[in-house]
Protein backbone atom coordinates (compact mmCIF):
# COMPACT_ATOMS: atom_id res chain seq x y z
CA UNK A 1 0.00 0.00 0.00
CA UNK A 2 1.29 3.43 -0.82
CA UNK A 3 0.66 6.18 1.69
CA UNK A 4 1.97 8.38 4.45
CA UNK A 5 3.21 6.36 7.39
CA UNK A 6 3.20 3.14 5.35
CA UNK A 7 6.43 1.16 5.16
CA UNK A 8 8.76 2.33 2.43
CA UNK A 9 7.86 0.54 -0.77
CA UNK A 10 10.54 -0.60 -3.15
CA UNK A 11 10.27 -1.92 -6.67
CA UNK A 12 7.88 -0.70 -9.36
CA UNK A 13 5.30 0.74 -6.94
CA UNK A 14 7.96 3.14 -5.68
CA UNK A 15 8.17 4.91 -9.06
CA UNK A 16 4.39 5.22 -9.31
CA UNK A 17 3.30 8.28 -7.37
CA UNK A 18 -0.29 8.24 -8.58
CA UNK A 19 -0.86 11.73 -7.18
CA UNK A 20 1.83 13.24 -9.34
CA UNK A 21 1.81 10.94 -12.38
CA UNK A 22 0.33 12.41 -15.54
CA UNK A 23 -1.09 10.32 -18.39
CA UNK A 24 1.95 11.24 -20.50
CA UNK A 25 4.17 10.15 -17.61
CA UNK A 26 2.30 6.86 -17.24
CA UNK A 27 2.58 6.21 -20.96
CA UNK A 28 6.33 6.82 -20.70
CA UNK A 29 6.70 4.30 -17.88
CA UNK A 30 4.78 1.69 -19.84
CA UNK A 31 6.69 2.35 -23.04
CA UNK A 32 10.10 2.12 -21.39
CA UNK A 33 9.08 -1.10 -19.71
CA UNK A 34 9.85 0.37 -16.28
CA UNK A 35 6.32 -0.49 -15.24
CA UNK A 36 3.92 -3.08 -16.64
CA UNK A 37 0.19 -2.61 -17.29
CA UNK A 38 -0.81 -4.80 -14.33
CA UNK A 39 1.64 -2.97 -12.02
CA UNK A 40 0.18 0.37 -13.06
CA UNK A 41 -3.38 -0.80 -12.48
CA UNK A 42 -2.33 -2.23 -9.10
CA UNK A 43 -0.90 1.13 -8.05
CA UNK A 44 -4.22 2.86 -8.78
CA UNK A 45 -6.18 0.13 -7.06
CA UNK A 46 -3.98 0.54 -3.98
CA UNK A 47 -4.56 4.29 -4.01
CA UNK A 48 -8.31 3.75 -4.45
CA UNK A 49 -8.35 1.34 -1.52
CA UNK A 50 -6.57 3.90 0.62
CA UNK A 51 -8.36 7.12 -0.32
CA UNK A 52 -11.66 6.33 -2.02
CA UNK A 53 -13.49 5.36 1.20
CA UNK A 54 -13.07 9.03 2.12
CA UNK A 55 -13.37 10.64 -1.34
CA UNK A 56 -16.13 8.41 -2.75
CA UNK A 57 -15.03 9.32 -6.27
CA UNK A 58 -16.02 5.91 -7.63
CA UNK A 59 -19.39 4.19 -7.87
CA UNK A 60 -17.84 1.08 -9.36
CA UNK A 61 -14.17 0.06 -9.43
CA UNK A 62 -13.35 -2.26 -12.33
CA UNK A 63 -9.52 -2.22 -12.24
CA UNK A 64 -8.83 -3.47 -15.76
CA UNK A 65 -5.16 -3.81 -16.63
CA UNK A 66 -3.84 -3.31 -20.13
CA UNK A 67 -1.17 -1.82 -22.34
CA UNK A 68 -2.39 1.75 -22.19
CA UNK A 69 -3.00 4.42 -19.57
CA UNK A 70 -5.98 3.49 -17.34
CA UNK A 71 -8.98 5.79 -17.37
CA UNK A 72 -11.99 6.54 -15.17
CA UNK A 73 -15.34 7.28 -16.86
CA UNK A 74 -18.22 9.31 -15.47
CA UNK A 75 -21.17 7.03 -14.81
CA UNK A 76 -23.34 8.61 -17.52
CA UNK A 77 -21.01 7.05 -20.08
CA UNK A 78 -22.46 3.71 -21.14
CA UNK A 79 -20.06 0.80 -20.79
CA UNK A 80 -21.04 -2.65 -22.05
CA UNK A 81 -21.24 -5.21 -19.27
CA UNK A 82 -20.36 -2.62 -16.60
CA UNK A 83 -23.19 -1.08 -14.54
CA UNK A 84 -24.10 2.46 -15.55
CA UNK A 85 -26.33 4.45 -13.21
CA UNK A 86 -25.99 8.13 -14.16
CA UNK A 87 -25.92 8.68 -10.38
CA UNK A 88 -29.59 7.69 -10.11
CA UNK A 89 -31.56 4.99 -8.30
CA UNK A 90 -33.83 4.72 -11.31
CA UNK A 91 -30.91 3.03 -13.12
CA UNK A 92 -29.62 1.02 -10.18
CA UNK A 93 -28.48 -2.36 -11.48
CA UNK A 94 -28.73 -1.35 -15.13
CA UNK A 95 -26.00 -3.09 -17.09
CA UNK A 96 -25.73 -1.77 -20.65
CA UNK A 97 -25.59 -4.20 -23.57
CA UNK A 98 -23.62 -1.81 -25.70
CA UNK A 99 -20.68 0.60 -25.43
CA UNK A 100 -21.00 4.31 -25.92
CA UNK A 101 -18.87 5.57 -28.78
CA UNK A 102 -16.48 7.34 -26.40
CA UNK A 103 -16.03 4.17 -24.30
CA UNK A 104 -15.42 2.20 -27.50
CA UNK A 105 -12.83 4.74 -28.67
CA UNK A 106 -11.03 4.56 -25.32
CA UNK A 107 -11.01 0.75 -25.66
CA UNK A 108 -9.65 0.95 -29.22
CA UNK A 109 -6.89 3.24 -27.92
CA UNK A 110 -5.98 0.54 -25.40
CA UNK A 111 -7.05 2.49 -22.29
CA UNK A 112 -8.09 0.01 -19.58
CA UNK A 113 -11.18 0.91 -17.54
CA UNK A 114 -10.38 1.77 -13.93
CA UNK A 115 -13.98 2.36 -12.99
CA UNK A 116 -17.14 4.50 -13.20
CA UNK A 117 -17.22 7.70 -11.28
CA UNK A 118 -19.85 9.43 -9.17
CA UNK A 119 -21.95 12.30 -10.47
CA UNK A 120 -24.95 14.47 -9.73
CA UNK A 121 -28.00 12.47 -10.79
CA UNK A 122 -28.56 12.74 -14.55
CA UNK A 123 -25.81 15.37 -14.60
CA UNK A 124 -28.09 17.83 -12.82
CA UNK A 125 -26.05 19.68 -10.26
CA UNK A 126 -22.87 21.58 -9.48
CA UNK A 127 -21.54 19.74 -6.46
CA UNK A 128 -22.17 15.96 -6.83
CA UNK A 129 -24.42 16.26 -3.76
CA UNK A 130 -27.36 15.29 -5.96
CA UNK A 131 -25.97 11.80 -6.50
CA UNK A 132 -28.39 9.18 -5.27
CA UNK A 133 -25.33 7.33 -3.95
CA UNK A 134 -23.90 10.06 -1.71
CA UNK A 135 -21.55 12.96 -2.51
CA UNK A 136 -17.93 12.78 -3.59
CA UNK A 137 -15.39 14.85 -1.70
CA UNK A 138 -12.76 17.32 -2.79
CA UNK A 139 -9.21 15.95 -2.31
CA UNK A 140 -8.04 19.49 -1.41
CA UNK A 141 -10.46 19.51 1.54
CA UNK A 142 -12.76 16.52 2.06
CA UNK A 143 -15.31 18.70 3.89
CA UNK A 144 -15.85 20.48 0.59
CA UNK A 145 -17.48 19.57 -2.68
CA UNK A 146 -15.44 18.58 -5.73
CA UNK A 147 -17.93 20.44 -7.91
CA UNK A 148 -20.39 18.84 -10.29
CA UNK A 149 -21.84 17.18 -12.03
CA UNK A 150 -18.55 15.43 -12.94
CA UNK A 151 -17.35 15.61 -9.33
CA UNK A 152 -16.40 11.94 -9.10
CA UNK A 153 -14.11 12.17 -12.13
CA UNK A 154 -12.48 15.34 -10.81
CA UNK A 155 -12.05 13.89 -7.32
CA UNK A 156 -10.50 10.73 -8.78
CA UNK A 157 -7.92 12.59 -10.88
CA UNK A 158 -7.01 15.17 -8.23
CA UNK A 159 -6.90 12.48 -5.55
CA UNK A 160 -4.45 10.31 -7.48
CA UNK A 161 -7.10 7.65 -8.08
CA UNK A 162 -6.92 7.89 -11.87
CA UNK A 163 -4.39 9.49 -14.23
CA UNK A 164 -7.20 10.98 -16.30
CA UNK A 165 -10.95 10.77 -16.69
CA UNK A 166 -13.88 11.67 -18.87
CA UNK A 167 -16.70 13.84 -17.65
CA UNK A 168 -19.68 15.46 -19.32
CA UNK A 169 -20.64 19.11 -19.51
CA UNK A 170 -24.05 20.65 -20.13
CA UNK A 171 -24.00 23.85 -18.04
CA UNK A 172 -20.39 23.61 -16.88
CA UNK A 173 -20.15 20.14 -15.41
CA UNK A 174 -16.60 19.50 -16.64
CA UNK A 175 -15.16 22.98 -16.33
CA UNK A 176 -16.46 23.76 -12.83
CA UNK A 177 -15.32 20.54 -11.07
CA UNK A 178 -11.96 20.86 -12.82
CA UNK A 179 -11.71 24.40 -11.41
CA UNK A 180 -12.67 23.36 -7.89
CA UNK A 181 -10.20 20.46 -7.88
CA UNK A 182 -7.20 22.20 -9.47
CA UNK A 183 -7.42 20.32 -12.77
CA UNK A 184 -7.68 20.91 -16.49
CA UNK A 185 -11.14 20.35 -17.98
CA UNK A 186 -12.27 20.79 -21.56
CA UNK A 187 -15.83 21.32 -22.63
CA UNK A 188 -15.44 20.66 -26.40
CA UNK A 189 -17.15 22.41 -29.30
CA UNK A 190 -20.66 20.97 -29.50
CA UNK A 191 -20.70 18.22 -32.11
CA UNK A 192 -17.05 17.19 -31.90
CA UNK A 193 -17.57 14.33 -29.44
CA UNK A 194 -20.24 11.68 -29.94
CA UNK A 195 -23.19 11.55 -27.55
CA UNK A 196 -24.12 8.01 -28.64
CA UNK A 197 -24.43 6.04 -25.42
CA UNK A 198 -24.21 9.09 -23.17
CA UNK A 199 -27.17 9.16 -20.79
CA UNK A 200 -28.92 12.21 -22.16
CA UNK A 201 -29.74 15.30 -20.13
CA UNK A 202 -30.05 18.18 -22.63
CA UNK A 203 -29.31 17.06 -26.16
CA UNK A 204 -28.43 20.45 -27.63
CA UNK A 205 -25.92 21.09 -24.83
CA UNK A 206 -24.43 17.79 -23.57
CA UNK A 207 -20.78 17.12 -24.46
CA UNK A 208 -18.26 14.63 -23.10
CA UNK A 209 -14.74 15.89 -22.44
CA UNK A 210 -11.45 15.17 -20.65
CA UNK A 211 -10.55 15.98 -17.05
CA UNK A 212 -6.77 15.78 -16.62
CA UNK A 213 -3.78 17.08 -14.68
CA UNK A 214 -2.16 18.87 -17.61
CA UNK A 215 -3.23 20.60 -20.80
CA UNK A 216 -1.18 18.21 -22.95
CA UNK A 217 -2.92 15.20 -21.36
CA UNK A 218 -6.22 16.91 -22.09
CA UNK A 219 -5.42 17.46 -25.76
CA UNK A 220 -4.24 13.86 -26.07
CA UNK A 221 -7.45 12.44 -24.60
CA UNK A 222 -9.59 14.82 -26.68
CA UNK A 223 -7.83 13.54 -29.78
CA UNK A 224 -8.73 9.97 -28.80
CA UNK A 225 -12.44 10.62 -28.34
CA UNK A 226 -13.24 13.38 -30.84
CA UNK A 227 -14.53 13.04 -34.38
CA UNK A 228 -17.66 12.43 -36.40
CA UNK A 229 -19.75 9.40 -35.47
CA UNK A 230 -22.42 8.04 -37.84
CA UNK A 231 -24.36 6.93 -34.75
CA UNK A 232 -24.74 10.54 -33.58
CA UNK A 233 -26.15 12.71 -36.32
CA UNK A 234 -25.26 15.87 -34.38
CA UNK A 235 -21.54 15.21 -34.76
CA UNK A 236 -19.26 16.75 -37.36
CA UNK A 237 -15.79 16.06 -38.68
CA UNK A 238 -13.05 18.12 -36.99
CA UNK A 239 -11.77 20.74 -39.45
CA UNK A 240 -8.16 20.00 -38.43
CA UNK A 241 -6.37 17.30 -36.43
CA UNK A 242 -5.96 17.89 -32.69
CA UNK A 243 -2.43 19.08 -31.91
CA UNK A 244 -0.61 18.51 -28.64
CA UNK A 245 0.52 21.98 -27.54
CA UNK A 246 4.24 22.73 -27.26
CA UNK A 247 4.70 26.49 -27.75
CA UNK A 248 5.10 28.33 -24.44
CA UNK A 249 4.27 31.88 -25.39
CA UNK A 250 1.13 33.72 -26.40
CA UNK A 251 2.57 35.93 -29.13
CA UNK A 252 0.04 36.87 -31.76
CA UNK A 253 -2.95 35.92 -29.63
CA UNK A 254 -5.60 38.55 -28.86
CA UNK A 255 -7.27 37.87 -25.51
CA UNK A 256 -10.54 39.56 -24.62
CA UNK A 257 -11.73 40.07 -21.05
CA UNK A 258 -15.53 40.39 -21.08
CA UNK A 259 -16.34 42.71 -18.22
CA UNK A 260 -19.65 41.04 -17.37
CA UNK A 261 -17.94 37.64 -16.98
CA UNK A 262 -15.16 39.07 -14.85
CA UNK A 263 -17.07 41.50 -12.66
CA UNK A 264 -20.25 39.45 -12.10
CA UNK A 265 -21.86 39.64 -8.71
CA UNK A 266 -20.86 36.84 -6.42
CA UNK A 267 -17.30 36.35 -7.65
CA UNK A 268 -15.08 35.97 -4.58
CA UNK A 269 -12.21 38.51 -4.25
CA UNK A 270 -9.63 35.69 -4.07
CA UNK A 271 -10.89 34.32 -7.37
CA UNK A 272 -10.75 37.74 -9.01
CA UNK A 273 -7.19 38.26 -7.80
CA UNK A 274 -5.91 34.95 -9.21
CA UNK A 275 -7.63 35.58 -12.52
CA UNK A 276 -6.29 39.15 -12.80
CA UNK A 277 -2.75 37.92 -12.12
CA UNK A 278 -3.17 35.30 -14.81
CA UNK A 279 -4.37 37.86 -17.32
CA UNK A 280 -1.30 39.99 -16.51
CA UNK A 281 0.85 36.89 -17.03
CA UNK A 282 -0.78 36.36 -20.41
CA UNK A 283 0.33 39.83 -21.41
CA UNK A 284 3.88 39.07 -20.27
CA UNK A 285 3.78 35.98 -22.48
CA UNK A 286 3.08 38.19 -25.46
CA UNK A 287 -0.72 38.21 -25.71
CA UNK A 288 -2.54 41.35 -26.69
CA UNK A 289 -5.13 41.84 -23.95
CA UNK A 290 -8.19 44.07 -24.12
CA UNK A 291 -11.56 44.56 -22.52
CA UNK A 292 -14.78 43.59 -24.21
CA UNK A 293 -18.44 43.25 -23.39
CA UNK A 294 -21.18 40.63 -23.59
CA UNK A 295 -24.06 42.90 -22.60
CA UNK A 296 -26.81 40.35 -22.10
CA UNK A 297 -25.13 36.93 -22.15
CA UNK A 298 -24.26 36.79 -18.47
CA UNK A 299 -27.34 38.65 -17.22
CA UNK A 300 -29.76 36.39 -19.10
CA UNK A 301 -27.62 33.29 -19.60
CA UNK A 302 -28.61 31.49 -16.41
CA UNK A 303 -32.33 32.04 -17.00
CA UNK A 304 -31.96 30.92 -20.61
CA UNK A 305 -30.17 27.73 -19.58
CA UNK A 306 -32.59 26.89 -16.78
CA UNK A 307 -35.40 26.94 -19.32
CA UNK A 308 -33.74 25.22 -22.28
CA UNK A 309 -31.97 22.44 -20.36
CA UNK A 310 -34.90 21.35 -18.16
CA UNK A 311 -37.21 21.46 -21.20
CA UNK A 312 -34.90 19.12 -23.10
CA UNK A 313 -34.48 17.00 -19.97
CA UNK A 314 -38.23 16.60 -19.56
CA UNK A 315 -38.22 14.94 -22.94
CA UNK A 316 -35.04 12.90 -22.45
CA UNK A 317 -36.06 11.58 -19.04
CA UNK A 318 -39.48 10.45 -20.29
CA UNK A 319 -37.92 7.10 -21.23
CA UNK A 320 -37.48 6.12 -17.56
CA UNK A 321 -40.82 4.43 -17.06
CA UNK A 322 -40.02 1.06 -15.49
CA UNK A 323 -40.90 -0.87 -18.66
CA UNK A 324 -37.66 -1.93 -20.32
CA UNK A 325 -34.90 -1.31 -17.75
CA UNK A 326 -34.19 0.23 -14.40
CA UNK A 327 -36.38 0.62 -11.36
CA UNK A 328 -40.06 -0.34 -11.45
CA UNK A 329 -42.32 0.50 -8.51
CA UNK A 330 -43.65 -2.77 -7.16
CA UNK A 331 -47.26 -3.64 -6.53
CA UNK A 332 -49.00 -1.49 -9.14
CA UNK A 333 -51.74 -3.22 -11.09
CA UNK A 334 -52.39 -0.40 -13.54
CA UNK A 335 -49.97 0.92 -16.13
CA UNK A 336 -50.40 4.64 -15.55
CA UNK A 337 -50.01 4.17 -11.82
CA UNK A 338 -46.88 2.13 -12.40
CA UNK A 339 -45.35 4.88 -14.55
CA UNK A 340 -46.18 7.59 -12.05
CA UNK A 341 -45.00 5.83 -8.91
CA UNK A 342 -41.88 4.47 -10.62
CA UNK A 343 -40.83 7.93 -11.68
CA UNK A 344 -41.69 9.66 -8.41
CA UNK A 345 -39.84 7.01 -6.39
CA UNK A 346 -36.94 6.44 -8.78
CA UNK A 347 -35.91 10.04 -9.50
CA UNK A 348 -34.28 12.28 -6.91
CA UNK A 349 -35.48 15.77 -6.02
CA UNK A 350 -33.42 17.73 -8.55
CA UNK A 351 -34.40 15.68 -11.64
CA UNK A 352 -38.04 15.88 -10.58
CA UNK A 353 -37.76 19.63 -10.15
CA UNK A 354 -36.19 20.07 -13.57
CA UNK A 355 -38.61 17.68 -15.29
CA UNK A 356 -41.55 19.66 -13.91
CA UNK A 357 -39.94 22.98 -14.74
CA UNK A 358 -39.24 21.83 -18.28
CA UNK A 359 -42.72 20.39 -18.72
CA UNK A 360 -44.24 23.68 -17.58
CA UNK A 361 -42.00 25.71 -19.92
CA UNK A 362 -43.10 23.57 -22.86
CA UNK A 363 -46.77 23.33 -22.01
CA UNK A 364 -49.58 24.92 -23.99
CA UNK A 365 -49.99 28.55 -23.11
CA UNK A 366 -46.52 28.90 -21.64
CA UNK A 367 -44.30 27.66 -24.49
CA UNK A 368 -43.82 31.04 -26.21
CA UNK A 369 -43.13 33.03 -23.07
CA UNK A 370 -40.70 30.54 -21.60
CA UNK A 371 -39.07 28.01 -23.91
CA UNK A 372 -39.66 29.98 -27.11
CA UNK A 373 -38.27 33.13 -25.55
CA UNK A 374 -35.27 31.24 -24.12
CA UNK A 375 -34.42 29.96 -27.60
CA UNK A 376 -34.30 33.56 -28.81
CA UNK A 377 -32.07 34.56 -25.90
CA UNK A 378 -29.80 31.75 -27.04
CA UNK A 379 -29.50 33.45 -30.44
CA UNK A 380 -28.60 36.73 -28.75
CA UNK A 381 -25.87 34.99 -26.73
CA UNK A 382 -24.38 33.40 -29.87
CA UNK A 383 -24.41 36.78 -31.61
CA UNK A 384 -22.69 38.55 -28.70
CA UNK A 385 -19.87 35.99 -28.59
CA UNK A 386 -19.50 36.12 -32.36
CA UNK A 387 -19.15 39.90 -32.17
CA UNK A 388 -16.50 39.63 -29.44
CA UNK A 389 -14.58 37.10 -31.54
CA UNK A 390 -14.27 39.63 -34.35
CA UNK A 391 -11.80 41.54 -32.19
CA UNK A 392 -10.36 38.74 -30.08
CA UNK A 393 -9.15 35.18 -30.59
CA UNK A 394 -9.99 33.98 -27.06
CA UNK A 395 -12.09 35.24 -24.16
CA UNK A 396 -11.17 34.64 -20.53
CA UNK A 397 -12.83 34.74 -17.12
CA UNK A 398 -12.98 32.84 -13.85
CA UNK A 399 -14.54 29.40 -14.37
CA UNK A 400 -16.42 29.41 -11.09
CA UNK A 401 -17.39 32.47 -9.05
CA UNK A 402 -16.20 30.72 -5.90
CA UNK A 403 -13.68 28.17 -4.74
CA UNK A 404 -14.98 24.82 -3.48
CA UNK A 405 -17.80 25.36 -1.00
CA UNK A 406 -18.63 23.16 1.98
CA UNK A 407 -20.75 20.05 1.60
CA UNK A 408 -24.29 21.03 2.59
CA UNK A 409 -23.70 24.76 2.19
CA UNK A 410 -25.82 25.24 -0.95
CA UNK A 411 -27.66 21.93 -1.12
CA UNK A 412 -30.87 23.28 0.41
CA UNK A 413 -31.15 26.19 -2.01
CA UNK A 414 -31.45 25.21 -5.68
CA UNK A 415 -31.14 28.79 -6.93
CA UNK A 416 -27.92 29.38 -4.97
CA UNK A 417 -26.53 26.17 -6.46
CA UNK A 418 -27.53 27.25 -9.99
CA UNK A 419 -25.43 30.40 -9.61
CA UNK A 420 -22.29 28.22 -9.63
CA UNK A 421 -22.74 27.96 -13.39
CA UNK A 422 -23.17 31.66 -14.12
CA UNK A 423 -19.81 31.93 -15.94
CA UNK A 424 -19.71 28.54 -17.64
CA UNK A 425 -23.24 28.70 -19.07
CA UNK A 426 -22.99 31.59 -21.55
CA UNK A 427 -20.36 30.01 -23.84
CA UNK A 428 -22.15 26.66 -23.59
CA UNK A 429 -25.38 28.16 -24.93
CA UNK A 430 -23.43 29.22 -28.02
CA UNK A 431 -21.93 25.75 -28.49
CA UNK A 432 -18.45 27.13 -27.80
CA UNK A 433 -15.47 25.20 -26.47
CA UNK A 434 -14.03 26.17 -23.10
CA UNK A 435 -11.01 25.01 -21.11
CA UNK A 436 -10.54 25.50 -17.39
CA UNK A 437 -6.99 25.51 -16.09
CA UNK A 438 -5.91 25.99 -12.45
CA UNK A 439 -4.41 29.47 -12.03
CA UNK A 440 -3.78 29.81 -8.32
CA UNK A 441 -5.11 29.27 -4.83
CA UNK A 442 -7.50 31.29 -2.71
CA UNK A 443 -7.76 30.34 0.96
CA UNK A 444 -5.72 27.27 0.02
CA UNK A 445 -8.27 26.12 -2.57
CA UNK A 446 -7.86 26.00 -6.36
CA UNK A 447 -9.08 28.77 -8.64
CA UNK A 448 -10.02 27.93 -12.24
CA UNK A 449 -9.34 30.14 -15.28
CA UNK A 450 -11.77 29.72 -18.18
CA UNK A 451 -10.50 30.10 -21.74
CA UNK A 452 -13.27 30.27 -24.35
CA UNK A 453 -12.77 30.19 -28.11
CA UNK A 454 -14.88 30.14 -31.27
CA UNK A 455 -16.26 26.82 -32.44
CA UNK A 456 -13.49 24.37 -33.45
CA UNK A 457 -10.71 26.47 -31.87
CA UNK A 458 -9.51 23.75 -29.49
CA UNK A 459 -5.95 23.83 -30.84
CA UNK A 460 -5.65 27.54 -30.04
CA UNK A 461 -7.26 27.05 -26.65
CA UNK A 462 -4.86 24.22 -25.82
CA UNK A 463 -1.91 26.34 -26.97
CA UNK A 464 -2.93 29.18 -24.67
CA UNK A 465 -3.71 26.85 -21.78
CA UNK A 466 -0.37 25.07 -22.09
CA UNK A 467 1.66 28.29 -22.23
CA UNK A 468 -0.11 29.64 -19.16
CA UNK A 469 0.19 26.33 -17.33
CA UNK A 470 3.96 26.32 -17.85
CA UNK A 471 4.31 29.91 -16.71
CA UNK A 472 2.00 29.50 -13.70
CA UNK A 473 3.70 26.35 -12.39
CA UNK A 474 0.58 25.37 -10.42
CA UNK A 475 1.12 22.19 -8.39
CA UNK A 476 -1.93 20.01 -9.04
CA UNK A 477 -1.24 17.66 -6.11
CA UNK A 478 -3.49 18.77 -3.22
CA UNK A 479 -1.37 20.30 -0.47
CA UNK A 480 -2.66 18.00 2.26
CA UNK A 481 -1.68 14.94 0.21
CA UNK A 482 1.88 15.98 -0.69
CA UNK B 1 -44.95 34.24 -11.87
CA UNK B 2 -47.22 32.58 -9.35
CA UNK B 3 -47.81 28.90 -9.92
CA UNK B 4 -50.97 27.35 -8.52
CA UNK B 5 -51.60 23.94 -6.93
CA UNK B 6 -53.53 23.04 -10.05
CA UNK B 7 -50.54 23.97 -12.23
CA UNK B 8 -48.30 21.70 -10.15
CA UNK B 9 -50.72 18.79 -10.34
CA UNK B 10 -51.23 19.34 -14.06
CA UNK B 11 -47.50 19.42 -14.79
CA UNK B 12 -46.87 16.38 -12.58
CA UNK B 13 -49.53 14.45 -14.46
CA UNK B 14 -48.06 15.45 -17.85
CA UNK B 15 -44.64 14.31 -16.63
CA UNK B 16 -46.04 11.08 -15.19
CA UNK B 17 -44.91 11.90 -11.65
CA UNK B 18 -47.14 10.77 -8.79
CA UNK B 19 -46.69 13.66 -6.41
CA UNK B 20 -47.99 12.94 -2.90
CA UNK B 21 -50.50 15.49 -1.65
CA UNK B 22 -48.25 16.43 1.24
CA UNK B 23 -45.48 17.47 -1.21
CA UNK B 24 -47.52 19.70 -3.48
CA UNK B 25 -47.04 22.91 -1.54
CA UNK B 26 -43.30 22.43 -1.14
CA UNK B 27 -42.91 21.74 -4.87
CA UNK B 28 -45.11 24.70 -5.65
CA UNK B 29 -42.85 26.98 -3.61
CA UNK B 30 -39.68 25.66 -5.23
CA UNK B 31 -40.99 25.81 -8.79
CA UNK B 32 -42.47 29.24 -8.17
CA UNK B 33 -39.11 30.62 -7.06
CA UNK B 34 -37.29 29.13 -10.03
CA UNK B 35 -39.95 30.27 -12.51
CA UNK B 36 -39.66 33.78 -11.21
CA UNK B 37 -35.90 33.70 -11.75
CA UNK B 38 -36.06 32.20 -15.24
CA UNK B 39 -38.97 34.42 -16.19
CA UNK B 40 -36.32 37.12 -16.49
CA UNK B 41 -36.01 36.15 -20.16
CA UNK B 42 -39.34 37.94 -20.63
CA UNK B 43 -37.70 41.30 -19.95
CA UNK B 44 -36.12 41.35 -23.39
CA UNK B 45 -37.92 42.46 -26.51
CA UNK B 46 -36.85 39.77 -28.94
CA UNK B 47 -39.47 40.16 -31.65
CA UNK B 48 -37.66 39.60 -34.93
CA UNK B 49 -35.01 37.36 -33.35
CA UNK B 50 -34.86 33.84 -34.75
CA UNK B 51 -34.89 31.07 -32.12
CA UNK B 52 -31.88 28.77 -31.82
CA UNK B 53 -32.63 25.12 -31.24
CA UNK B 54 -29.18 23.87 -32.12
CA UNK B 55 -25.71 25.45 -31.79
CA UNK B 56 -24.32 24.10 -35.07
CA UNK B 57 -25.53 25.00 -38.54
CA UNK B 58 -26.32 21.41 -39.45
CA UNK B 59 -28.77 20.20 -42.03
CA UNK B 60 -30.01 16.65 -42.51
CA UNK B 61 -27.56 13.85 -41.75
CA UNK B 62 -28.27 11.26 -44.44
CA UNK B 63 -27.52 7.56 -44.41
CA UNK B 64 -28.09 4.80 -46.98
CA UNK B 65 -31.32 2.90 -46.40
CA UNK B 66 -29.55 -0.40 -45.77
CA UNK B 67 -30.69 -2.93 -43.18
CA UNK B 68 -28.18 -3.43 -40.36
CA UNK B 69 -28.12 -5.95 -37.52
CA UNK B 70 -30.43 -4.94 -34.71
CA UNK B 71 -30.15 -5.69 -31.00
CA UNK B 72 -30.71 -9.43 -30.37
CA UNK B 73 -33.89 -10.12 -28.41
CA UNK B 74 -32.11 -11.58 -25.36
CA UNK B 75 -29.93 -8.47 -25.08
CA UNK B 76 -32.91 -6.19 -25.46
CA UNK B 77 -34.59 -8.03 -22.57
CA UNK B 78 -31.45 -8.29 -20.44
CA UNK B 79 -32.38 -5.44 -18.09
CA UNK B 80 -36.14 -5.92 -18.17
CA UNK B 81 -37.90 -5.80 -14.77
CA UNK B 82 -40.43 -8.43 -15.93
CA UNK B 83 -39.45 -10.23 -19.13
CA UNK B 84 -42.08 -12.74 -20.21
CA UNK B 85 -42.31 -14.81 -23.41
CA UNK B 86 -39.75 -12.68 -25.17
CA UNK B 87 -41.51 -9.41 -24.35
CA UNK B 88 -41.67 -6.72 -21.67
CA UNK B 89 -44.54 -7.48 -19.32
CA UNK B 90 -46.31 -4.50 -17.73
CA UNK B 91 -49.47 -3.96 -15.66
CA UNK B 92 -52.61 -3.64 -17.78
CA UNK B 93 -53.59 -0.18 -18.95
CA UNK B 94 -56.53 0.85 -16.79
Amino acid sequence: MVGRGAPRVTGPLAVIDTLRLTAEGAAGLLESGEVSGPELAAAYLAAIEERDPELHAYLNVVGEAGQGVPIALKDCITTRGVPTTAGSKILEGYVPVFDSTVAARCKEAGLPLLGKTNMDEFAMGSSTENSAYGPSRNPWDPERVPGGSSGGSASAVAGGLAPWALGSDTGGSIKQPAALCGLVGLRPTYGTVSRYGIVAFASSLDQVGPITKTVRDNAWLYRIIAGKDPRDSTTVELPAPVELPAVEDLRGIRIGVPREMNDAEGIEPGVTESVRRTIALAEELGAEVGETSLPRSVEYGLACYYLVAPAEASSNLARYDGVRYGYRAPGEDDLAGMYMRTRWEGFGAEPKRRIMLGTYALSAGYYDAYYGQAQKVRTIISQEFAAAFERFDLLVSPTSPTVAFRIGEKAANPLAMYLSDILTIPPNMAGLPGLSIPCGLSEGLPVGFQIVGPQFSENLIFRAGHALERALGFDFVPERLR
Amino acid sequence: MAITREDVLHVARLARLEIPNAEVDRVRGELGAILEAVGKVGELDLSGVEPTSHPLDLANAWAEDEPQASLPREEALANAPDPREGAFRVPAAG
